[in-house]
């Protein structure tokens, strides 16, 4: 029953038991984690979640809308970043300085993680508004210098970090929740993938869904038929900027600290890695590719430290060879409809 | 019939040093099938995509149903009932048939900010695009992907779409373009009767077709009217034959 809502009630059989196994796996991990006495697995779970929630965001606007943003690092950042300065001042005791009046922050999760998706989300409405009047090549250029011209920007603010960025001496409190229990944090990352995966596969289905794939497929008809297309792919824009910050607010929260680099290209690069090796134009393709990146680099990283040299090839293949990515191997035909 | 839907007053597109329409003035009057033909390069295209609204004119206006149209976008100008056809087919290919007519029923229904509900579960967007489908005779085919269909179904798909947004005015760009001649004689089947409700303006290569159903039709040469009337006026006019006729 859940699971027919998250993943939706005519998806193929396989479909359903490739995401009934992996909800199962996921909601096992800390169990694993006892069972195997190795407690830094629900970490590494914890940030697989956590990019798996920006991939299915940058998943949203690329595999259905067709727009290839080389800048979502941006958002990401952002995200984290909010979360890092209200908890700046909050610990420190002084007032934000970029809002009016002398408020001095909070560490209450459920005011920090809206304004982050918040601010992200007027982010991506100015980066999108411009950015989308090109279009291909332009498109990708452009998102890719909004995103460095705030790495740029945050490198200079030496109040909250600059270079170094800050460290994040609380983590965000949930009434009745220990969010430095990593079983907790971990539940709570999981809960909200969830969430927005059940949102997402709404979305996708949905009048506006259809009109988004519809522009991916031919705008020039989209138009044609009477679709300003401009304003539905802004408003994908800011939807997917909107869960990129909430990310950003639970990966400061895990790492506890925030900084520029999250902002950088590189950062975008691998966002955009993981939606193409999970598999672009489904949801389940990007927490796949979040999950196989991050554990591929934990395993190759101990081997050596060149491990890109291994993961080069391996997306080479998957390109080549497997349409949806992984996704797409593990349904087989149905990957289509999903 | 007497009052004019479409009103091209001096319309002009340059490439570089060429015009491709040069001065273009015509008048299409409600409820006709208007022929527009020409030589190949005459700048029928052009003029087509001058009044979807797809090309920006350089010179001119264009006045539909009353309003100066001459500066609006693609999309506003077909949500006001100006739609078009493409010579080379143009769909959405990942859908289904269905899928297809569907959004164009859906862009009728005022905005899709719509985010919950799944449109593919919709009866007003379903049943009106299974209609059509039966109209246009593609009911077996609704849920094939539009891939898997052939090149004429994917015509006459691509016809259902415009018809099911309920146009005031079709620009026809070649809509016979690469059918078999079973194929056409059924596309003039569809488009026959639906002279009266929908005005036309049919580009059309296949002059068989442009003389059986048009009511006007208009001579383009090097982006102008050479001549605008009535078929028989056309076939017989000596310049006409020169200019088009005479490699026909």
């Amino acid at each position: 029953m859940f699971l027919n809502k998250i993943i939706g009630s005519e998806a193929s059989l396989r479909t359903k038991i490739v995401s009934l196994v992996g909800i199962l796996v996921l909601f096992a991990v800390p169990l694993f984690a006892n069972l195997f006495n190795e407690p830094f697995l629900v970490d590494i779970a914890s940030r697989i979640l956590i990019y798996a929630l920006v991939a299915i965001s940058l998943d949203l606007i690329l595999g259905y809308g067709g727009m290839v943003s080389f800048g979502h690092g941006a958002f990401l950042g952002l995200g984290a970043y909010v979360v890092g300065i209200l908890t700046h001042h909050s610990y420190e005791g002084t007032a934000v300085v970029f809002l009016p009046g002398e408020w001095q922050g909070t560490t209450q999760a459920f005011i920090q993680w809206p304004l982050a998706m918040i601010f992200s989300g007027l982010l991506a409405l100015i980066i999108g508004a411009l950015s989308l009047r090109t279009s291909g090549v332009y498109f990708i250029m452009i998102t890719l210098a909004f995103a460095q011209m705030l790495y740029f920007f945050m490198i200079s603010i030496p109040t909250y970090g600059g270079e170094d960025g800050l460290n994040i001496w609380e983590r965000s409190e949930i009434p009745l929740l220990d969010l430095y229990d990593a079983k907790s944090f971990y539940f709570t990352c999981l809960v909200l993938l969830l969430l927005c995966l059940w949102c997402c596969s709404r979305i996708v289905k949905s009048r506006f869904g259809m009109v988004l794939r519809g522009c991916r497929q031919n705008e020039v008809r989209m138009k044609a038929l009477g679709y300003p297309v401009y304003r539905y792919k802004l408003m994908a824009f800011v939807l997917s900027g909107m869960i990129a910050g909430l990310a950003g607010a639970l990966l400061a929260n895990h790492t506890e600290f925030v900084g520029p680099g999250l902002m950088h290209w590189t950062g975008s690069g691998e966002i955009m890695i993981m939606v193409i090796l999970g598999g672009m134009g489904s949801l389940i393709g990007p927490v796949l590719g979040s999950a196989a990146l991050l554990l591929m680099e934990e395993v190759l990283a101990g081997w050596t430290e060149h491990w890109m040299i291994f993961l080069g090839p391996m997306l080479v293949l998957i390109v080549l060879f497997a349409r949806k990515g992984l996704y797409g191997l593990l349904i087989g035909k149905g990957a289509d409809n999903g | 019939m007497a009052d004019p839907i479409l009103e091209v007053i001096s319309l002009t597109k340059c490439f570089g040093a060429i015009a491709a329409s040069d001065g273009l003035t015509f008048t299409v009057k409600r409820g006709t099938i208007h022929g527009l033909i020409g030589p190949n390069g005459a700048g029928k295209s052009t003029a087509i995509a001058q009044l979807s609204g797809e090309l920006q004119s350089d010179t001119g206006r264009v006045r539909f149903d009353g309003q100066d149209v001459t500066h609006w976008p693609v999309d506003k100008r077909a949500r006001s009932g100006l739609q078009r056809s493409y010579q080379i087919t143009s769909l959405l290919p990942e859908f289904t048939a269905e899928d297809n007519v569907a959004m164009a029923i859906q862009s009728q229904q005022g905005h899709s900010f719509r985010f919950w509900d799944n449109a593919r579960r919709d009866h007003s967007l379903r049943t009106p695009a299974r209609k059509i489908l039966e109209r246009v005779g593609l009911s077996d085919f609704a849920d094939s992907p539009v891939m898997d269909l052939a090149h004429g179904q994917q015509r006459q798909l691509e016809l259902a779409m415009v018809l099911a947004t309920a146009p005031s005015m079709l620009l026809l760009d070649e809509p016979m373009a690469g059918m078999g001649q079973s194929e056409s004689l059924r596309m003039m089947e569809l488009l026959r009767p639906l002279k009266g409700d929908v005005t036309m303006l049919l580009v059309e290569h296949d002059m068989d077709v442009v003389f059986a159903l048009a009511d006007i039709i208009t001579v383009l040469v090097k982006g102008q009217v050479l001549i605008t009337g009535t078929p028989d006026e056309i076939k017989n006019h000596p310049e006409v034959r020169r200019a088009y006729l005479g490699d026909y």
